[in-house]
């Protein structure tokens, strides 16, 4: 990729709309959807994609997810998972 | 036949994730490469609605997620709106897989309301005329009119461009429209040589040369489209030297029941002779996936004859594909002979080497109709 794929604490990642993002029972576990394929998502990247909503900043979602886990600051995993995931094409950046 | 580019990052744990509806053989084009049978016109017994929802119910309890509704020509079943929101209904994501043939904006609004998730629409070429002649009618205007109302109602789009001699060259000019007319995915699909095709092979094998330039096309589209546009184009498997990880395995991940209900472990496995796929009509599709016989036939590596027995590599290829393996060697145990470990690699390496012969006589190529394969077949084996 030529692209820069960097996510900065001020932008506002969103789900790509090439994407459906949700809870499959029979594999107890949160996959995404997509043309002709199927990811299986942890639990801690379905807790941030599913805050990728188009509304809040990622320093926003890393507040939220810091208030909802007491280990260690999430925001180093979380910048580096959102960077990983815009450069699949999972989310774009709303600036 | 696992598409190009197909991801799935599922431990599917014989899971049938990937569920394929031939709703129908019927289609109104006659592609030379149709991986349906050759003698398609002799499974008319179609399932009807209430079969093929009965179909949808027991795989979804199974755990199959992506659906995808083919043919034939899908949109010549009147009643694919309401399998379409069946589907939604109990989770599935809804694959259409088109010719574009058929596409109406009323039919197109329908599908939306009933929840189709995104379109897989064929294009052979960014000719009229090479594409009306590839498939043997008027299809070119009727696609591209099909493609723009896709987009414009906002589906996601692959755009299946099945890659053959005649078209290879095109590929620079296939990548601009397919930019121009807003395709998420561009898939250039290899023509993989299984019945139609296979008696069509030496017409459509393209050269290594063709295949170098249109991956460089592809290298510079990449470039500079980015994200924009994934492109995908995977080698045809006969000029690799591994075979291909066909269906992830058999019975691995994949479904498809054919338009009589018959339960297929891939869309070609018919070729394969000694076989009895059961029928949905007959029996609980979880006996069918889990005990029948014919999934079984090739499951895991018990099967497996030398060389693919004590290779390191049969957890990554599973051999390659049976289909190939029969209809080139005659034994769908023995390894697919792309493989360049197998003793049988030289059926593949003569047939690239012979369709590259400059100069050399060119054959008819054969068009899916109905019958004309029963005097053609014969001249045709090698």
């Amino acid at each position: 990729m030529t692209e820069n794929n960097t996510v900065a604490a001020g932008d506002v990642p969103q789900l790509s709309p090439l994407y459906l993002l949700r809870w499959e029972e029979p594999q107890q576990a949160h996959v995404m959807l997509y043309p002709e394929g199927v990811v299986k998502l942890n639990e801690t990247a379905a807790a941030i994609l599913l805050l990728c909503d188009g509304q809040r900043t990622a320093a926003e979602i890393i507040a939220d997810l810091n208030s909802r886990y007491t280990s260690a600051d999430v925001s180093a995993g979380v910048y580096r998972f959102l960077e990983t995931s815009h450069a699949k094409g999972w989310i774009r950046i709303k600036s | 036949m696992p598409k190009a580019g197909s991801g799935l990052s599922l431990d599917g744990d014989r899971i049938p994730m990937w569920l394929v509806l031939e709703l129908t053989y019927r289609c109104p084009l006659h592609c030379a490469w149709c991986n349906n049978p050759l003698d398609f016109d002799n499974y008319r017994n179609e399932l009807s609605t209430e079969e093929w929802k009965r179909v949808l119910r027991e795989a979804r309890a199974m755990g199959s997620l992506q659906l995808g509704f083919s043919g034939g020509e899908p949109l010549l079943r009147e009643d694919l709106e309401e399998l379409v929101g069946e589907a939604d209904r109990l989770g599935f994501y809804t694959n259409l897989i088109t010719s574009g043939i058929g596409l109406s904006r009323e039919r197109l609004q329908a599908m939306k309301a009933a929840g189709l998730k995104q379109i897989q629409l064929s294009l052979q070429s960014s000719d009229r005329a090479i594409t009306d002649s590839l498939v043997g009618a008027k299809a070119f205007d009727a696609k591209l009119a099909a493609a723009r109302e896709i987009k414009s109602h906002g589906f996601p789009m692959v755009l299946n461009v099945p890659i053959c001699r005649q078209n290879i060259e095109q590929t620079e000019d296939i990548l601009k429209l397919a930019e121009e007319i807003g395709v998420d995915y561009l898939e250039f699909a290899n023509i993989q040589y299984y019945n139609w095709a296979l008696l069509n092979r030496s017409e459509f094998l393209p050269t290594r040369d063709q295949i170098a330039m249109a991956e460089a096309a592809v290298a510079r589209a990449r470039e500079r489209l980015g994200k924009r546009m994934t492109i995908y184009f995977v080698i045809p498997d006969y000029f690799d030297e591994r075979p291909k990880a066909c269906m992830n395995g058999w019975g691995a991940i994949h479904l498809t029941i054919a338009p009589d209900g018959s339960a297929l472990p891939c869309q070609e496995a018919r070729v394969i002779p000694g076989l009895e796929f059961p029928s949905v009509r007959d029996a609980p599709l979880a006996w069918i996936w889990h005990e029948s016989p014919v999934f079984n036939e090739f499951r895991g590596d018990a099967w497996m004859k030398e060389p693919c027995r004590s290779c390191p590599e049969k957890e990554q290829d599973f051999g390659g594909c049976r289909c190939q393996a029969y209809l080139l060697t005659g034994n769908a145990a023995n390894t697919d002979p792309v493989c360049a470990k197998s003793p049988e690699h030289h059926l593949v390496v003569d047939a690239v080497a012979e369709a590259a012969v400059p100069g050399r006589r060119r054959r008819p190529i054969v068009m899916r109709r109905r019958d004309s394969v029963n005097t053609m077949f014969m001249g045709c084996g090698g």
